[in-house]
């Protein structure tokens, strides 16, 4: 069963292409659908832990279907077989880029795939204000939550102000939001 | 010697920062990107922005995870194959630890209120953090003052949060349309008989 689901995994990093929310469909086709390791329910309980917390989507939901279905050692493998497709065709890229990236054509085409990478950054940047601010509810303005819009202004200001670190930033508005929310 | 410790410092360091970043990091790939770009580029100086830029771009066009994709690339920018392995455990090991810890008192951490709500108010921080890096990163591609990339930049806004275009599609279509700024000024330039290559 290891070796299955190492070989599951190894599927699943090489045919997501474009993030954590392309892997979803896949790691349920491999888990739920085709080796039956999971029931669907189980699977939607994950999905949901694997949002909640920090880390990629894909490399969470790796080490929670290990765990469950071989312990640590489960974990470790599923995690290792999600990550090997991407070291060896990234690791090929990588080498590539640094060796042709001065070519006055490369540069250019990458000049312009800039632009794009810098609308798509700000596009994820918007949906998680809008799961911040509205904390899942429809985005109207009567749902709006007035503490983290506060947390965001303030946050906001003290990084282009004060150039904060992200960290900081971060860990300060979970630590502000969970006492103001305590006393109200 | 002087140099294997300068390495060992750098591996070092690359893996607390990635550790860290990973640590920190809720939500997608682009998430993470804009930490790594605030870290690496205006913090530890490492790289500059139009290199984020394109390992962005690279991670999300490879398949796998955009962050591990990205702590690939970034590792073996900083240190070779060793940055890459040690990147990728920095990226890889706070979340395995999460998890872990997580299934084992799985209802408990769902029914806290407490977690629940820092987990919220977190998201107030974090999209503070992503609009102040997409700040700094717009103004430079405005500041090209060419009228190509601020219209991409634009439409491909406009697409994604608008019409719900894929990522992917969208770095495509852009690196179509960049290899087009390449050919066109050649091909017009240049006469009828060297056309034949492309």
């Amino acid at each position: 069963m290891i070796l299955q689901l190492f070989l599951s995994f190894i599927k699943v990093g090489m045919f997501s292409v474009g993030g954590g929310y392309a892997a979803i469909p896949l790691i349920q086709n491999q888990i739920v659908d085709v080796h039956k390791l999971m029931t669907l329910q189980e699977f939607t309980d994950l999905i949901t832990i694997a949002e909640m917390t920090p880390g990629p989507i894909s490399i969470n939901s790796a080490t929670f279907v290990g765990t469950r279905l071989a312990g640590p050692f489960g974990a470790i493998i599923c995690t290792l077989g999600c990550i090997l497709p991407s070291f060896f065709i990234c690791l090929a890229l990588a080498f590539f880029y640094y060796k042709y990236r001065q070519l006055g054509g490369v540069q250019k085409v990458l000049a312009a795939l800039r632009p794009a990478v810098v609308a798509l950054i700000a596009s994820a940047g918007l949906s998680i204000l809008v799961l911040g601010l509205f904390g899942g509810n429809a985005a109207v303005f009567a749902n709006i939550r007035i503490v983290e819009l506060g947390l965001f202004a303030v946050a906001l200001f003290l990084l282009r102000k004060y150039h904060l670190s992200a960290i900081q930033i971060i860990f300060g508005t979970g630590v502000a939001g969970t006492l103001i929310y305590s006393f109200i | 010697m002087k140099t294997k410790d300068n390495k060992i410092k750098i591996l070092w360091q690359l893996f607390k920062a990635t550790f860290t970043l990973s640590a920190f990091t809720f939500g997608g790939g682009f998430v993470i990107v804009s930490l790594m770009k605030k870290k690496f580029v205006e913090e530890l100086g490492w790289l500059d922005e139009n290199e984020m830029l394109d390992i962005t771009a690279i991670a999300q066009s490879s398949p796998g995870p955009i962050p591990i994709n990205a702590s690939v690339i970034l590792g073996y920018r900083m240190a070779g194959i060793a940055g890459t392995i040690v990147a990728i455990l920095g990226t890889a090991i706070p979340p395995m630890i999460v998890i872990s810890l997580i299934s084992i008192f799985y209802t408990q951490f769902r029914e806290n209120k407490v977690i629940a709500t820092a987990l919220q108010v977190m998201r107030a921080g974090v999209a503070a953090v992503i609009f102040d890096v997409v700040i700094n990163l717009a103004k430079n591609v405005v500041k090209t003052k060419r009228f190509l990339y601020i219209g991409l930049m634009t439409a491909a806004f406009v697409g994604t949060v608008f019409f719900d275009i894929s990522a992917m599609l969208i770095i495509l279509i852009c690196l179509g349309i960049g290899i087009a700024d390449v050919i066109i000024p050649i091909l017009v330039k240049k006469p009828v008989k060297e056309r034949v290559k492309i």
